[in-house]
């Protein structure tokens, strides 16, 4: 193991570098956010302009000083140089308080028989959770979390803010009252927005590493069969989701069986087959790019082994490529989690359900419904499999050292 | 071979502005794609005007990712900045994170529908690949060539914009290449919060079920996409060789 790289040793020198940089930063934000702007908007129904709240009056009076006291040492671990560790562990706990705090400024601010009134989260909550969230990203991008940590953390944050949700943390504010009105549909729009990311990766897996190594045996396929796939990517995806229409509408009335399992001209097929094909570039391209990492040593060896054809492929090939082929797979899913709230566009369900609800109602907060769990579930999968990446590609490059 | 390449460019890039000057001549063609009687070309907005929109909003928005992803890669590679690294690079990576249409949908109650939305999305996708190749580049630079500049007697500053940035050109070159394409793509998206963009026509298709919308929209994005992928591909291959010229 290495040492951490020490602080240069003449930092001391000037009471001005005493001062993180981006610690200044953040404080400003933060400042600005609490000062300059409301913590929450207030409307006496869904869709009528919001009027803004501070936080002095959106929080009983103990409150938003023990809020102002929060935010004040958070600025302060901010802008003393500090470890690292105190300042991811100081960002966490002020996004955290801000989170618990909205919440309350939402039940503080709404009179129990009010059905129709809503608060929801304002520029103030956004700037300062922004701002600290940067502090805590820079905490921890540079402690250097091993994979596991990393997703171990992702898990408790996860956890931490579903079972804040579930024992009704945010229960008054209004992007809570749009759930409690289509519960139902959340989750199975979750359930279709997952299957279809996942799902067309799957698939672009399966077709597109036999394309890679194809690709990569014949040089003259390769740059065929790449081109056609670059020139697929510069296809906008709102055309390719509705290109999809005609063709399997046609294929739904016309081939027998079709219909039955669920192929029709709008719906998840024509949006599973458009992320299917979006997909094929990065798999196919890094499956190449990783088999190309197998050097010609490693090769004459296991060709001096008397290896078959399959044994070098599945022993050697496979296993020296699988951390390029994987990044190729991150690429793929963070890109179809985000892209699969266009195929609501065509009926094709998922989380961009409620952002295109939300955008023809003008409620933001049924937007937002949609748009933060995809952002979630974009930012985590990215996490989890940076991380699996990380864990798989240290025993590799040893292997191929040596 | 090459001639024949760069006739198809041409005759390509010529068919494309005919398309957008004057679509009515190629009504025949989009014409079995409607049905009963829909009308087979857009004419709420004339074309030209839509593609116009598009390419201004794309090369704004990647002429301010440029800057500030070439500045922030400058900086994280000065002494002074070096511990700004990894906070830098995972800023860059998270805001990848974000999907397009929930970009848009998060920045229209801050700036309202039309165009900035889209431009602060497609600014946020062009960050990383100009990012990574700038500091790549910047990372990558011969270190023969950088001690033969101290020793010059060149300032920090000298050497950057002497010898430092003009070797990275190339690949700074293909950073926003790749960004340009993303974007061209991306700010189709845009017109779902009202942006004036090709999306607009792709829109109006799907919504009235008209294939030929569909496809005439997406097509002139695409084409538009491969012209100038293969231009920065040309300048990039162009700028490489000069500079392996000088070098050597």
């Amino acid at each position: 193991m290495h040492a951490p790289a020490r602080p240069a040793s003449g930092q001391r020198a000037f009471l001005a570098t005493q001062f993180d940089r981006l610690g200044i930063l953040i404080a400003l934000l933060a400042a600005y956010g609490v000062a300059g702007n409301s913590f929450v908007s207030f409307r006496l129904n869904r869709i009528v302009p919001g009027q803004g709240v501070s936080l002095w009056a959106s929080l009983p009076s103990g409150l938003s000083y023990a809020a102002i006291v929060v935010v004040a040492s958070g600025c302060i671990v901010a802008l003393v140089r500090s470890r690292p560790v105190v300042r991811a562990v100081a960002g966490i706990a002020v996004v955290a308080c801000m989170f618990a705090l909205v919440g309350l400024a939402g039940e503080n601010l709404l009179s129990d028989g009010d059905e129709l009134a809503r608060v929801s989260p304002a520029a103030g909550f956004w700037l300062v959770g922004f701002a600290f969230s940067l502090l805590s990203v820079e905490g921890l991008s540079r402690m250097s979390l091993r994979p596991g940590v990393r997703v171990a953390l992702l898990a408790a944050v996860t956890g931490t803010v579903l079972g804040a949700l579930s024992f009704g943390v945010w229960d008054d504010l209004s992007i809570m009252n749009e759930y409690r009105s289509r519960s139902e549909s959340f989750w199975s729009e979750a359930a279709t927005h997952l299957q279809l990311a996942f799902g067309s990766m799957a698939a672009a897996v399966l077709v597109g590493v036999p394309l890679g190594l194809l690709c990569f045996r014949m040089p003259r396929a390769k740059t065929a069969i790449l081109t056609v796939l670059n020139t697929v990517q510069t296809v906008p995806s709102m055309a390719m989701f509705g290109l999809m229409i005609a063709p399997l509408g046609w294929i739904a009335l016309h081939v027998p069986g079709a219909s039955a399992l669920g192929i029709r001209g709008i719906g998840a097929a024509p949006a599973f087959i458009a992320l299917f094909l979006y997909s094929l570039l990065p798999v196919v391209a890094n499956t190449v790019a990783g088999l190309a990492n197998v050097s010609a040593t490693i090769r004459d060896a296991a060709r001096g082994m008397g290896m078959t054809w399959l044994q070098k492929l599945l022993r050697i090939e496979l296993p020296i490529a699988f951390p390029v082929i994987l990044t190729g797979i991150r690429i793929v899913l963070v890109q179809n989690i985000g892209l699969v709230t266009i195929a609501a566009l065509i009926g094709g369900g998922g989380f961009g359900t409620f952002v295109f609800q939300g955008i023809g109602q003008m409620a933001m907060d049924l937007v937002l419904l949609g748009a933060v769990p995809t952002v979630a579930l974009a930012f985590g999968t990215a996490v989890v499999l940076d991380a699996v990446i990380d864990a798989s590609s240290v025993p590799t490059e040893q292997r191929a050292d040596t | 071979m090459s001639w024949i390449t760069n006739l198809v460019r041409v005759a390509v890039l010529a068919l494309l502005v005919l398309f957008l000057v004057w679509p009515e001549l190629f009504e025949p063609m989009f014409a079995p794609l409607t049905r009963n009687g829909a009308p087979a070309i857009y004419t709420r907005q004339s074309l030209f005007t839509l593609a116009w929109h598009h390419l201004a909003i794309v090369a704004a928005a990647t002429l301010a990712a440029g800057i500030v992803a070439v500045g922030m890669a400058i900086l994280v590679t000065r002494e002074a900045g070096a511990e700004l690294l990894p906070f830098a690079r995972s800023v860059v990576n998270i805001g990848q994170t974000f999907p397009p249409v929930a970009v848009l949908a998060l920045a229209v109650p801050v700036f309202g529908f039309g165009t900035w939305p889209t431009l602060i999305a497609l600014f946020l996708y062009a960050l990383l690949p100009i990012f990574e190749n700038t500091l790549t580049a910047l990372t990558t630079l011969p270190r023969d060539v950088i001690e033969a500049a101290r020793g010059a007697g060149m300032s920090g500053f000298q050497k950057l914009m002497q010898i430092e940035l003009p070797l990275s050109v190339p690949l700074i070159l293909a950073g926003v290449r790749i960004a340009v394409v993303i974007s061209l793509a991306t700010a189709t998206i845009g017109s779902t919060v009202a942006a004036s963009t090709l999306g607009e026509v792709i829109i109006a298709g799907l919504l009235s079920n008209n294939t030929a919308f569909v496809l005439q929209g997406g097509l002139v994005v695409a084409v538009m996409a491969v012209l100038l992928h293969d231009a920065l591909m040309l300048m990039e291959r162009r700028l490489a060789r000069s500079i392996d010229n000088q070098t050597d």
